[in-house]
């Protein structure tokens, strides 16, 4: 029996998502800025953090976004192989939604149709937007506005195999540091090992959707982002780059079967303002 | 008077006041601000490159990399915070050879730019990234004043009353990056 969801309900959600995402920073953002706090050394990277839970304060209270980078709004969407989308077009939905949000929710329109001619496109879109068809009869859709602070710091890199966990860490240590204050520190840095080229970028995509402060399931992976977190915040680069003990709020990583010959590692950077939300229809 | 004492400063800037800045200290930011970043930069870059002059005067200026998030009805200005800086790291030293004395953004300038503070006299301030809503408390008055087409990046007026910043480049060629991270990291 397929379950019937109408395009329209999509649209609905995405543009409530967009507005919610941009207001509300996450509980697990929030609850690791405010551990954050207490363990920074620097009294000056310590009113830094106050001020950034004092804005995520003000955000939610009065429905204003937390950064003017409303970001590009990357849309994942995770579609039952027995739900029968009815009533148009999947991509048109989402990217209405995004419209519908952006417009009505006060946030800024960051896109522009052509990468060299660069007219804004005034609503945001076209979302990125990313379809897993799996198992079952719900519709998961979450929304992740990605600001470019980050973005613009994130690399990928095809190590040799042989380099190995020791290649993969000094690879997001280079990265980190080549982003060194640009990315509104602290951070939190997605890595995805293996797979092919797109692949690994899209699983430092996916890492980054994982709660903040939630290890690895798997138990060698946790370990690995446990010591390239403290070897990130041993940087010295600190809140803002101002200098300080935190520099990342957390590393995520997720990693997938590769081919003989390589090693794929891609790091995605995001700001504090970690924004996303996520309905299950 | 330590330097985590803010000292409240007023625009236009002069290089009198320029002068007493150091790396670190804290300043409340009074008066007019425009804003500015990538494409009103490419925009300011072609006109002085065609010959022709210039909307506005850049004599004593501050400028803010900001592209605010529209404003709700009875907002005076939407979300703003700063931009990363080095994107106009290109354009910087030949406004700076205009006359801007000051600039507003986040993240570390590129040597050309530190060469340029000193040259022509101008610092390099920072405010909090991912404070936009915190700081669009400090603005009190917004009007445009150039390039309406390109919309959130056009160029505004900004009235700042206490706009809190801090000195990141001054004159003497500190920078509050290279210090801070010199302190705080860890040999392994």
């Amino acid at each position: 029996m397929l379950k019937q969801i109408h395009v329209q309900t999509i649209t609905d959600h995405v543009a409530r998502l967009c507005q919610e995402a941009n207001y509300c920073l996450g509980q697990d953002v929030t609850e690791i800025l405010k551990k954050a706090k207490k363990e920074e050394v620097s009294p000056l990277g310590k009113e830094i953090l106050q001020q950034v839970l004092e804005n995520a304060c003000i955000a939610r209270e009065e429905s204003v976004p937390l950064c003017q980078d409303t970001g590009m709004t990357v849309v994942f969407i995770e579609l039952g192989q027995d739900v029968h989308l009815t009533g148009g077009d999947l991509t048109k939905a989402i990217n209405e939604g995004v419209r519908r949000g952006y417009q009505e929710g006060y946030l800024r329109m960051s896109i522009v149709s052509h990468p060299f001619k660069r007219k804004n496109t005034n609503d945001n879109t076209p979302a990125v937007i990313h379809v897993k068809v799996v198992p079952g009869d719900k519709l998961k859709i979450i929304v992740f506005p990605k600001g470019f602070g980050g973005e613009n710091f994130s690399g990928l890199k095809m190590l040799l195999p042989g380099e190995g966990k020791r290649g993969v860490k000094k690879f997001v240590l280079e990265q980190v540091k080549l982003a060194g204050s640009n990315p509104c520190p602290p951070i939190i840095v997605g890595v995805g090992i293996g797979g092919t080229f797109e692949k690994a970028a899209l699983l430092a995509k996916k890492a980054l959707l994982r709660k903040v402060g939630e290890p690895s399931s798997l138990s060698e992976i946790a370990i690995l982002e446990k010591e390239l977190l403290q070897d990130i915040n041993s940087l010295g680069i600190g809140p803002q780059g101002l200098g300080g003990s935190t520099t990342a709020l957390a590393v995520n990583i997720e990693i997938f079967p590769c081919h003989i010959a390589s090693l794929p590692v891609a790091v995605n950077i995001n700001c504090s303002a970690h924004r996303q939300k996520e309905v299950i229809l | 008077m330590t330097l985590l004492t803010p000292l409240k400063l007023y625009t236009p800037l002069t290089d009198e006041v320029i002068e007493k800045l150091r790396v670190g200290q804290r300043v409340l930011l009074n008066g007019v601000i425009l804003t500015a970043r990538d494409a009103a930069h490419k925009r300011l870059n072609k006109l002085l490159e065609l010959g022709n002059e210039l909307p506005f005067s850049l004599q004593g200026i501050v400028i803010y990399y900001v592209a605010p998030t529209p404003a709700k009805p009875g907002q005076v200005i939407g979300s703003a915070g700063p931009t990363t800086s080095s994107r106009m790291d290109i354009y910087t030293p030949r406004l700076l050879a205009l006359g801007v004395k000051g600039t507003i953004g986040h993240g570390k300038r590129s040597p050309q730019v530190v060469k340029a503070l000193k040259k022509y006299k101008a610092v390099y301030f920072i405010a909090v990234g991912g404070t936009a809503a915190l700081i669009a408390k400090s603005i009190k008055k917004n009007r445009l004043i150039a390039f309406p087409e390109l919309g959130a990046e056009s160029i505004q007026e900004l009235v700042a009353e206490n706009f809190p910043v801090i000195v990141a480049n001054d004159i003497y060629g500190g920078d509050i990056y290279e210090e801070g991270w010199k302190k705080y990291a860890i040999k392994p």
